[in-house]
């Protein structure tokens, strides 16, 4: 576990290998193969808290600023990241096709439009903050980061679960 | 010591033979004679001797409390004994039903204390509601069931949540009283209305046509104030109502809060939920609908009578007399209905606690393949909810139809009032016209005046069961004059302790002192009295006696907030609320940053299980979020109590057992959790006990040993016993 990040920020040496896999070469010299990047806080605070860990879940490293990562380390560690938390923000709810649950979904988000079923209304939680999460059938999560900042339309189609 | 006060009825047989000092230390009639026939006896205990007092015999006898003199109590079934030995063997004995058996408990308990010398218990909690009650008394006052359980005193207690807003109140009285006095016009612009200008023109008199515009025109003016006013009136009714229900449940929530353990003890979540929710709910309907509804009502019935009485005198005694004798009648009925419908609703959570048993014992039902068994089960239970609706809808059917003909009947009985009169030229066509539009609103008042009845019925209910909190006190009392003490070092000093639940005493006197950063273990058989003592060190209950020192001040003294958040508590069954991982672990110090929030999870063992949980520390957890393992549970409970860095540890073990390298996880975490910091813990596991600077061993509270766990294992006593029994235990697990 490692408490000197600010040091080894600018050497993490974090590469891609043939397979696509993510390398860390820790401050030992030795090499981890499929290694496995996660924000400890994924939707509160996106920046800060980024753990690498192997793929049993050991944690290798604890990077506190994102922002102290240079690049091309920086760009492979955003990418990683977020496929493996993958949530896009919804920025509009374009339509629910139906009052009853399971329903369809149409939205904007910040990766572009898209659909999505929704299988019941205790998918829709309501978080701290004015903040929301959507869960849909498939697993895949949607966040809402200020409920208070999207359009008309959106707030009142989201008016029945929240 | 005060003297108990004697039974009416043997004050006078009793007084007499006292000495003037001679003061009443216990009392208890033995109602059961050696041949288990009833009897009146009586048998008193003083400091210098115990009497009894035979009703039948007339007959007085008594014995000096000497050192040798013992009191033992034997009870089998509903009858008990309780035998007097002397140093020859038995004295007397006498036998008593159930019923009394508290009272001989404490008689037993008081010639002890008198024979040590003692101080005798002042109070007591009770098991139940956990207020304090005089340790003599054998029933909680405040648990005694009131003679008024909801009678309308406790609606009118609700008056002092009006008074704050006693001007909406007037304000809506006055519109109210406005918009019914408006509702009232219709009827009386329409007798001109036929006499001076219809009934004319019918029969061939000239009238001026004009007027007619005239009383329309008043009569529209009418509906429109009246709908202004009456809009209006329900506005502020409902905005007063509302702001009136909301001061009650937060009131009440408050004072819940602060109430002490025990009454949760007592009480189960589910019993205090409905309090707070579905009681001040009805309670709110009922004042923003029934109430405002009633008032109304009877405010048009006055003054619908007294324009009547304006209008014909004669008539209107006829109109309004058979009024009560069909609200009667109709009340009548109603409660008839009202015990069907009970019945129905017995039968229909009979039939929903059927279908929560078999749903949630689902896998049993499944496992012993007994669904067809359960669903003849379901249907049987279903037939009788059918049985019972069919008798209710029955009654329903015939109520409305009854109460239509009533009021038929009501206006019959006008009408031929009214046409004798206008026969006999009393009256104009014009004023019974107006009779009858009066009459028939008013008795379409009726029904919904009786309803109330039933409304009022209930909203008292629950205005008494909302008010049975709010009466509570708090039996940990915050100290008048507190003293907040610099940083704590951690020793605690328990000195004399007594403790008592009910009519049981659970510590008998311990004594026990710790160091600062000490790890002490307690241990001992269950029911032994280790949870009520650490819920005694952490002030949730305050002792009977003796005292708790932490740095040489009595925890009594100082605030309960700043006390309590000087210790760590990490339970057997670790509590999460809904929310998430992050705001779980800093419940105690909502303000930590992240880094703190991290770190603690880390030095807990917490932290890696969390970041493969899909939202990391942003995960929602709780009852109705994520559910976790127990020992993940137990973790980021130990998180939690890092997080706050308490000076005092308290550790209730977990008895379950979890898997070897959670288990080894946990024991890492809280040797973290433990270092310099003294620490309490009811300790199962062995390498707990192992870790203990010292081992105190507690059995019928009491302290019968203490040591390390190599000096009391040498010894051979209650410990070792423990000890190989948990042993034997463990290896057949590993097994």
């Amino acid at each position: 576990m490692n408490t000197n990040a600010e040091v080894l920020d600018s050497r993490i040496l974090l590469s891609q290998d043939e397979k696509g896999r993510l390398v860390y070469v820790d401050e030992h010299e030795q090499k981890h193969v499929d290694v496995v990047a996660v924000r400890a806080f994924p939707i509160t605070d996106t920046m800060h808290g980024i753990s690498i860990l192997t793929k049993e879940g050991k944690e290798l490293t604890w990077i506190d600023n994102i922002e102290t990562v240079a690049n091309p380390a920086r760009s492979l560690l955003e990418e990683a990241l977020d496929q493996k938390q993958f949530m896009p923000i919804i920025s509009k709810v374009l339509s629910i096709s139906r009052t009853a649950e399971p329903n369809e979904w149409e939205v904007e988000t910040n990766r572009g439009p898209t659909r999505f079923p929704l299988r019941s209304e205790e998918d829709v939680l309501r978080l701290t903050g004015q903040r929301a999460l959507i869960i849909d059938a498939n697993g895949v999560r949607y966040l809402i980061t200020d409920l208070t900042t999207l359009d008309t339309r959106s707030r009142r189609l989201l008016e029945r679960y929240l | 010591m005060e003297s108990i006060p004697i039974l009416e009825s043997w004050r006078s047989t009793v007084g007499p033979v006292l000495d003037s000092d001679e003061k009443v230390l216990a009392s208890f009639e033995p109602n059961l004679d050696a041949q288990l026939h009833f009897q009146q006896a009586l048998l008193v205990l003083t400091p210098r001797r115990l009497i009894q007092f035979l009703r039948q015999q007339h007959s007085c006898q008594s014995w000096p409390v000497g050192p040798d003199l013992g009191l033992a109590l034997i009870e089998q079934g509903s009858v008990g004994t309780l035998e007097l030995q002397g140093p020859s063997g038995r004295i007397s004995s006498w036998r008593f039903t159930i019923g009394q058996s508290s009272a001989a408990r404490v008689m037993c308990e008081r010639l002890e204390a008198v024979q040590t010398g003692q101080n005798l218990q002042e109070t007591s909690i009770c098991p139940s509601c956990g207020a304090i009650m005089p340790a003599t008394a054998t029933k909680c006052p405040a648990c005694a069931p009131q003679s008024e359980v909801g009678s309308l005193a406790s609606l009118f207690r609700l008056v002092s949540f009006a008074r704050p807003r006693l001007a909406m109140i007037i304000l809506s009285g006055a519109l109210t009283l406005a918009s019914t006095a408006v509702g009232l016009i219709p009827p009386y612009l329409t007798i001109p209305l036929l006499d001076e200008v219809l009934i004319p023109y019918q029969s061939g008199k000239p009238a001026a046509f004009s007027l007619v515009y005239w009383y329309l025109g008043g009569l529209l003016i009418a509906a429109f104030l009246g709908w202004l006013l009456g809009w209006a009136s329900s506005y502020v009714s409902a905005w007063v109502s509302e702001r009136i229900s909301a001061d009650l449940r937060r009131r009440t929530y408050a004072h819940l809060q602060r109430l002490s353990l025990e009454f949760f003890g007592g009480r189960r979540t589910g019993d205090l939920l409905s309090r707070i929710s579905t009681d001040t709910d009805r309670l709110c309907n009922f004042l923003s609908l029934h109430l405002i509804d009633f008032v109304k009502d009877i405010l048009m019935i006055v003054m619908t009578a007294g324009i009547l009485l304006w209008l014909d005198p004669m008539l209107a005694l006829a109109a309004l007399l058979p009024f009560p004798i069909i609200v009667w009648l109709v009340q009548w009925f109603r409660s008839r209905l009202l015990r069907h419908y009970i019945r129905s609703t017995v039968a229909w959570a009979d039939m929903t606690s059927v279908l929560t048993d078999t749903i949630s014992g689902i896998r049993v039902v499944k496992a012993f393949a007994q669904e067809q068994r359960e669903i003849d089960r379901f249907n049987e239970t279903d037939q009788r909810v059918v049985a019972s609706n069919d008798r209710v809808n029955r009654m329903w059917a015939f109520l409305g139809p009854v109460i239509t003909l009533l009021t038929t009947v009501g206006l019959l009985i006008v009408w031929a009032f009214a046409a004798y009169r206008v026969y006999q030229s009393s009256i104009t066509v014009g004023i019974l016209t107006a009779f009858i539009a009066y009459i028939t609103s008013f008795y379409a008042r009726s029904e919904s005046l009786i309803s109330i009845f039933s409304s009022v019925q209930r909203a008292a209910a629950s205005a008494s069961r909302i008010f049975e909190i709010l009466d509570r006190v708090p039996s940990v009392p915050e100290p008048t004059d507190p003293v907040v003490p610099a940083r704590i070092e951690g020793a605690i000093e328990l000195s004399g302790i007594r403790f008592k639940y009910g009519q049981r005493e659970v510590i008998h006197g311990i004594d026990l002192t710790i160091r600062p950063g000490e790890m002490i273990g307690l241990v001992g058989p269950s029911g032994a009295g280790k949870s009520t003592l650490i819920n005694l060190i952490c002030r949730f209950f305050d002792v009977a006696q003796g005292s708790i020192r932490i740095d040489g001040h009595d925890i009594r003294t100082m605030p309960i907030e700043v006390y309590r958040k000087n210790i760590g508590i990490v339970l057997q069954e670790p509590f999460l609320f809904y929310g998430t991982v992050a705001e779980n672990i800093a419940y105690g110090r909502p303000g930590a940053t992240r880094q703190e929030i991290v770190a603690a999870a880390r030095a807990a063992r917490a932290h890696e299980f969390i970041l493969k949980l899909a939202d990391g520390y942003d995960s929602i957890v709780g009852e109705r979020g994520q559910s976790l393992s127990g020992g993940e549970r137990q973790r980021i409970s130990i998180a939690r109590a890092l997080l706050i860095d308490p000076r005092i540890l308290i550790l209730d073990e977990a008895t379950s057992s979890v898997d070897t390298e959670t288990e080894r996880d946990i024991q890492a975490a809280l040797d973290v959790l433990i270092k310099g910091r003294t620490t309490i813990a009811i300790a199962h596991r062995l390498s707990t006990l192992r870790r203990a600077d010292r081992i105190v061993v507690i059995d019928n509270g009491r302290i019968v040993e203490t040591g390390t766990h190599p000096e009391l294992l040498r010894l051979r006593g209650k410990y070792a016993q423990l000890h190989r029994a948990q042993i034997e235990m463990v290896q057949g697990h590993a097994v």
